[in-house]
């Protein structure tokens, strides 16, 4: 069927406006599909390899479903314990300082078991980047409840939504690191619609633009979905993260050139 | 006159069908086969010639699967 | 001659790590080793050598950092003490998996929990049986003086280099915080970036066009590509058993008994050989320096030809295990041991010797 509207006229490589960046690996990626980890993915090695950077950059994979992004990222990496790659990525950019370090990390590595190693990493003013990946749940280990779970949401450790007085409030990572002196740059992405996916890709080249000037952390959240955990279609679940979790999580910067350029973080409203 | 015509290429076997890439297409060009790929996902495909190469597919789609040709073309 | 210097034993694989090359050092206080970092900071090799030096946020924090320098071919280090290296034992595992070389010191305190701040030697099953997960082993080394302390600093990471293996350096309280005289090593440079990256083939330090990306990691979903690395690992550990074996033997030409002891409580049996041999007892003392590899052959063929064997150990019996497994069944071979902090007196290891092998 598609060869039928196929314009063989212009399939010309000259002719190419967009393809797959040569410093993503020729495999398939191991994400459900729709999954926003692809697109980031795709977004920070289209940077890298835009800035000239591949081989002069180290990255640090965590352990969630992104475990094996240095499978799929043609740079060299090392895959961390969970929650510790800011702790590895510390030691890389402090003994390598003209490498550009980055740690990739989702909301359970980062933001629960890796709160100390994030915190303290933000707070020392570390000259390296780090991608948050927040989509409100343990997604390899199968849907459970994560620190950035939204009230009353339903995950396999929360069947019946998650009751904050049991089980503790949803932590806004993004914001409390936005107070630490050591961070530069802190903002909130996301990638499910074109403008959403440019705005975090020029984001993602302010952050290596900051590794130049050793500046101190640039931190990005990307908000981003689960359908697989959310249990609903990729669409869908675009529509969920839209309603539900951009209220809580709102996109935008936060910290610009070391200063809060947003008013203080609401408060969560049970 | 000069036009703006686009034409994408999708990379079928490794579609996975999540169908983000239909949802952004502002000339709804892509939809979905009823047929699967080797992986068992519906994939999307090119239903009408309305492509401008504006990327929105390509940029959003997860997987990377979609490449983007873009050329100017004298009108008819 | 080297430089001679008074120096604790914290102090001295302090100077020692920073006269070897070390390029990073990472660590969280604890008693009683943070003299190690304390040391560090103030010689500031980060103006001289280029040597970095980071009080990290925890003991996890430090040890992950080590992965990170060690994953990118760095020759790093970390120190702590019993309660710290138990929080470490997840980077070691890792490190041992993905086959990164790193100078672990412990200078080891009386357990279980938060324990006492004195001495012991109660972390032997840890370093020696792998206290992580899986299966690993790692070179430990025992040292029994100031100047092993520094010896064992350029040792250990010659050791963790040549096999890609963590090392550690199995101290106590008592080695880490006594002052002795040193000779130390006229101080090596620094590799620079470009002869570690032509040394190690394997880290990670940034893909240029012509190689492949490299992945340093402990992960293989694959089965059977985990049982591959397993199976790499334990070729590695058999070499490492074959070459790298330590020991000191003393006074056991003609001994009837010997004393087997490691560190601190080798040091003890030292004098009390003397006071034995005082009261005409043929006594020696067998000494393994490397707790793994353990000197199985050596203390196998010592089996041979004494009467009995007391393991001298300030925990309450761990290496006596490993003596036996490799004595074997045909001499009389106990444990005499004091914990808690408890340094046991040369007199009191003579009469357990006394009372539980030549007259027990």
């Amino acid at each position: 069927m598609e060869e039928q509207f196929a314009k063989l006229d212009i399939r010309k490589n000259e002719n190419i406006v967009y393809k797959r960046t040569d410093l993503l690996v020729d495999r398939p990626l191991s994400y459900c599909p729709g999954c926003g980890h692809g697109t980031v993915h795709r977004m920070l090695m289209e940077t890298l390899e835009e800035m000239g950077l591949q081989d002069k950059t180290i990255g640090v994979s965590p352990v969630g479903c992104s475990v094996l992004a240095y499978d799929f990222m043609n740079i060299d990496m090392l895959g961390a314990a969970h929650g510790r790659a800011p702790a590895l990525a510390t030691a890389i950019k402090r003994m390598w300082p003209d490498r550009f370090v980055f740690t990739y990390q989702g909301d359970g590595d980062l933001a629960a078991i890796g709160t100390a190693e994030t915190i303290h990493a933000c707070n020392r003013g570390e000259h390296f980047t780090m991608i948050f990946i927040n989509n409100g749940i343990y997604g390899m280990t199968g849907g459970q409840m994560a620190p950035t779970t939204l009230p009353n949401m339903r995950t396999s450790t929360s069947p019946y939504g998650r009751d904050t007085n049991i089980m503790g409030f949803p932590l806004k990572m993004t914001e409390l690191v936005a107070q630490l002196p050591g961070t530069y740059y802190v903002t909130r992405q996301a990638v499910h619609t074109p403008s959403a996916v440019r705005k975090t890709k020029k984001a993602i080249r302010k952050a290596f633009e900051n590794q130049k000037n050793k500046t101190g952390i640039s931190f990005i959240e990307v908000v981003s979905n689960c359908n697989s955990g959310w249990k609903m279609t990729p669409v869908q679940s675009n529509k969920w993260m839209e309603e539900n979790m951009f209220p809580f999580y709102p996109l935008g910067d936060i910290k610009i050139d070391g200063v809060l350029v947003t008013p203080k973080a609401e408060t969560v409203k049970v | 006159m000069a036009k703006i015509k686009g034409d994408i290429v999708i990379n079928v076997e490794r579609c996975k069908g999540c169908e983000v890439c239909i949802a952004s297409c502002p000339f709804s060009t892509i939809a979905m086969t009823k047929e699967v790929n080797g992986k068992g996902y519906h994939y999307a495909v090119k239903v009408n010639d309305d492509c401008t190469g504006c990327m929105n597919c390509a940029i959003v789609c997860p997987d990377g699967v979609i490449t983007v040709y873009r050329a100017k073309v004298m009108a008819e | 001659m080297g430089e001679l210097r008074l120096m604790k034993g914290n102090e001295a694989v302090a100077e020692a790590a920073i006269r070897a090359g070390c390029d990073g050092y990472f660590g969280y206080p604890i008693t009683p080793q943070s003299e190690i970092m304390e040391y560090l900071m103030a010689m500031k090799p980060y103006e001289t050598t280029g040597m970095v030096v980071l009080q990290a946020e925890s003991e996890t924090a430090s040890v992950n950092m080590l992965y990170g320098g060690a994953g990118t071919g760095k020759m790093v280090m970390t120190s702590s003490s019993s309660p710290g290296i138990s929080l470490m034992q997840e980077g070691i595992s890792y490190m041992a998996g993905a086959e990164l070389p790193a100078l672990l010191v412990n200078v080891t305190r009386g357990g279980p929990g938060l324990g006492t701040i004195q001495p012991s030697q109660a972390d032997y099953f840890q370093a020696v049986k792998g206290g992580g997960h899986g299966d690993y082993k790692m070179i430990v080394l025992a040292p029994a003086s100031v100047q092993e302390m520094a010896d064992f600093a350029k040792l250990g990471f010659e050791l963790a280099f040549k096999y890609r293996t963590p090392v550690m350096i199995l101290s106590d309280g008592a080695i880490g915080q006594m002052m002795e005289k040193v000779e130390l090593f006229d101080p090596i440079a620094r590799r620079t970036d470009a002869e570690l990256i032509a040394q190690c083939p394997w880290a990670a330090t940034g893909k240029p066009k012509n190689r492949d990306h490299i992945i340093i990691t402990s992960l293989d979903l694959d089965p059977a590509g985990q049982e591959r690395v397993n199976l790499k690992l334990q070729a590695k550990y058999r070499q490492i058993e074959k070459d790298e074996v330590r020991y000191e033997m003393i006074s056991c030409e003609d001994a009837e008994y010997v004393f087997v002891a490691f560190g601190l409580s080798a040091r003890i049996c030292q004098k009390s050989i003397d006071i034995a041999r005082a009261k005409g007892i043929k006594v020696g003392l067998f000494r393994p320096i490397t707790l793994y590899p353990f000197p199985v052959k050596q203390i196998a063929e010592l089996a041979k030809k004494v009467k009995g064997m007391l393991v001298v150990e300030m925990n309450a019996g761990q290496m006596i295990e490993d003596v036996r497994l490799a004595a074997g069944c045909s001499l009389k071979i106990e444990h005499y041991g004091r914990f808690g902090g408890i340094i046991p007196a040369p007199d009191e290891v003579v009469r357990a010797m006394e009372n539980q092998i030549i007259g027990g």
